[in-house]
């Protein structure tokens, strides 16, 4: 470790083990390192054992789910959009090659107190039960606008303009209902509260696409999830970035950031320290330079069923829009199952989670709570939100953010995107990497 | 290409068979797959470095075994190796140094992993490598005899764990056809017939049920004509 590197990452998260990969790619050497024994720091996925540790300590997990080795629980619940940005930084690094994707089967929103599924076009709108006939027609109306929308083209902008309009004056033109605003809003741009409404609609046009583009991308929903948990996502990167030489230290304790007139210049572990200009970490190695921004509550549910009226699906996400239930924020379920190697066969994990309003966090998440059915096992944890107060461009020490309650990637994969260009100064430019790089032997030295 | 590949190519069943290589650091892990492929080796090795994964095809008087090598990157060298690696792999080669006893122990270490993490069905052969360094019974009175763990002592602990047991030296090529023969060999019919989930891996025959290929961008189906 007593060595000089280009880059020390600390941490091997997802934000983190995708900027390893990325900078041992462009040739830079780089030292990744993680307190903990195992990959993913707080997007890890984590065994049996590991979960009663983390939330039961000194309690033995319960004999009928079986084997450590049947579960990849997730500490965080997040989707790829099939379309999105993670998925287009996995195709072009390759990482695709070490990872398998499912389709999440179903994507669902809370409305009038059922759920049913989120239409991603206009026969789907014509059969929802989510509207009546004639919002249907008005529904339809605005899928064609959105569809048929054409950047530079005019005649397609129905008198719209995107950057001035804002997303109320949209849905007002459509004569969309509260109700119909509130799964658009949420469950297809994937907005977390009301504040969007009266901004310049063009990110809620563009967020709606992308969901779109990705419904129609593999048919069942928008998402696509890793076989063996999320937790795959951080170590496919991590084996991208050791491929090009990237060294990994795992269950290496970190005992001070090294400065000198205030820029960092290492890192110190025991007696050992290791030197570089540029400091990367997750905001736990970095407790005094750091803010919260706020908390969410997640509770991990151990089920012996699908979630009812999901269609048996193996499965699902649901959005309980926020309006629907009183709140600021909106509370999300995602549910995974033995289909994807995360659990024992016949058992399903649903994580259900939402920002934290009150002082009595457990009783927001009810209403999602609610729509599991029979709880066999439930684990509750309420983590705070941080941020790093400075951009690192003064002290070189770059600080992720923590991950947010959205339910994808795309905040994560922005964060990236900033990182790389807070170091660098310019954007991250994704090359492709060579078909054959793997099977070219003489890369072998 | 090794002699493995020159076998009269009439129409057999090809199956992709992933496998992967464990074992303590320096024991020469890179090296039997240098041999197995290119049939070369390079004396002072560095660490792997760059490759993540190397083809070589097995041909068997019923079948052709196209083996998917892949290498730590490096990731052993500080116990750091991610679970992703090992979990689909449907044959593991687990190497120890016959010259060093601690890989003995760490080789232990990779077949209890092997047996927590991968598949239950995984083709494990135990490997006892650097046959080259040992000069039994002083044949070669020039050189002293390294060995440090006996054959009967790997053979005993493959026997117990139900692998299979080779003592190869990737320096001179002894033994290393044999190893990936005879895993060849052992790998179950349903594994050529069907592929048991072998990770993105170009040319893979079905993506297993309800798995999506991210790489192809005919596979759009839109539920009932989406204008989008």
């Amino acid at each position: 470790m007593d060595e000089n590197y280009d880059v020390i990452v600390l941490g091997t998260g997802l934000t983190e083990c995708i900027l390893s990969g990325v900078f041992s790619v462009e040739g830079k050497k780089v030292l990744h390192i993680d307190r903990q024994d195992h990959y993913g720091g707080e997007s890890a996925s984590l065994s049996l054992s590991q979960i009663y540790q983390k939330f039961r300590q000194g309690e033995t997990p319960r004999q009928s789910l079986g084997r450590d080795r049947d579960w990849n629980v997730d500490l965080i619940p997040k989707f790829l959009m099939a379309n999105g940005e993670l998925t287009n930084i996995l195709l072009h690094t390759n990482v695709t090659r070490y990872l398998e994707f499912k389709q999440i089967a179903g994507s669902y929103v809370f409305r009038d107190g059922r759920i049913a599924k989120v239409p991603a076009n206009e026969v789907e709108a014509i059969r929802s039960p989510l509207m009546g006939l004639f919002e249907k027609r008005r529904m339809k109306r605005f899928f064609e606008f959105i569809g048929n929308y054409k950047e530079g083209d005019p005649s397609t902008y129905q008198g719209l303009n995107l950057d001035r309009n804002t997303m109320a004056e949209v849905y007002a033109k459509f004569g969309l209902e509260p109700g119909t605003r509130d799964f658009i809003g949420h469950a297809m741009a994937l907005y977390l509260d009301d504040s969007y409404i009266n901004k310049p609609a063009r990110e809620a046009i563009e967020r709606i696409l992308l969901y779109v583009g990705s419904m129609a991308r593999f048919g069942k929903s928008p998402y696509l999830y890793p076989l063996y948990g999320l937790g795959e996502l951080p170590q496919g990167f991590a084996r991208l970035s050791a491929i090009y030489g990237g060294t990994y230290m795992l269950d290496k304790s970190i005992d001070e950031i090294v400065y000198e007139d205030g820029v960092a210049v290492g890192v110190r572990s025991g007696d050992e320290v290791a030197r570089a200009k540029i400091i990367i970490g997750d905001p736990t190695y970095f407790p005094g330079k750091v803010r919260k921004t706020g908390s969410v509550i997640r509770a991990i549910c151990v089920l012996m069923h699908p979630i009812p009226n999901t269609d048996n699906s193996d499965s699902v996400q649901i959005i309980i829009p926020q309006n629907q239930v009183g709140r600021k924020h909106d509370i999300y379920v995602a549910m995974v199952s033995s289909a994807h190697n995360v659990s024992l066969k016949g058992h399903y994990l649903a994580m259900v989670s939402t920002i934290v309003e009150t002082s009595n966090p457990i009783n927001e998440i009810t209403p999602g709570l609610h729509l599991l059915g029979p709880i066999l096992e439930k684990f509750i944890g309420v983590t705070d939100l941080y941020e790093p107060i400075e951009d690192g461009t003064k002290d070189h020490v770059y600080i992720s953010k923590s991950y947010d309650a959205t339910s994808h990637f795309e905040t994560t994969t922005d964060d990236v995107r900033d990182i790389y260009e807070r170091i660098e100064g310019k954007p991250l430019v994704l090359q492709k990497r060579p078909e054959n790089d793997d099977e070219n032997f003489t890369a072998y030295e | 290409m090794s002699s493995l590949d020159s076998a009269p190519s009439a129409p057999k069943p090809t199956a992709s068979v992933k496998l992967v290589l464990l074992g303590e650091a320096a024991v020469g892990k890179s090296s039997l797959v240098l041999r197995f492929v290119s049939n070369d080796f390079q004396e002072n090795k560095e660490p792997t470095i760059g490759a993540a994964f190397l083809t070589q095809k097995c041909t068997l008087p019923n079948r052709t075994i196209k083996f998917e090598i892949w290498d730590t990157a490096g990731q052993e060298r500080f116990a750091s190796l991610a679970p992703m690696y090992y979990r689909n792999a449907q044959t593991a080669l687990v190497v120890y140094d016959l010259t060093k006893p601690t890989s003995l122990i760490k080789a232990r270490h990779w077949v209890n992993e092997l047996h927590a993490q991968a598949s239950p069905k995984i083709v494990i052969a135990l490997v006892g490598n650097k046959l080259d360094l040992c000069n039994e019974g002083g044949e070669n009175d020039e050189e002293e005899d390294r060995r440090k763990i006996s054959t009967e002592e790997g053979r005993k602990f493959a026997e117990e764990e139900g692998l299979l047991f080779f003592e190869t030296s990737a320096k001179t090529g002894a033994n290393v056809r044999d190893v990936f023969l005879a895993i060849a060999s052992k790998i179950p019919e349903e594994v050529v017939n069907k592929r048991g989930g072998v990770a993105g891996v170009k040319g893979r025959t079905g993506a297993g049920e309800g798995r999506v290929d991210l790489e192809s961008r005919s596979g759009e189906n839109n539920a009932g004509g989406c204008a989008c």
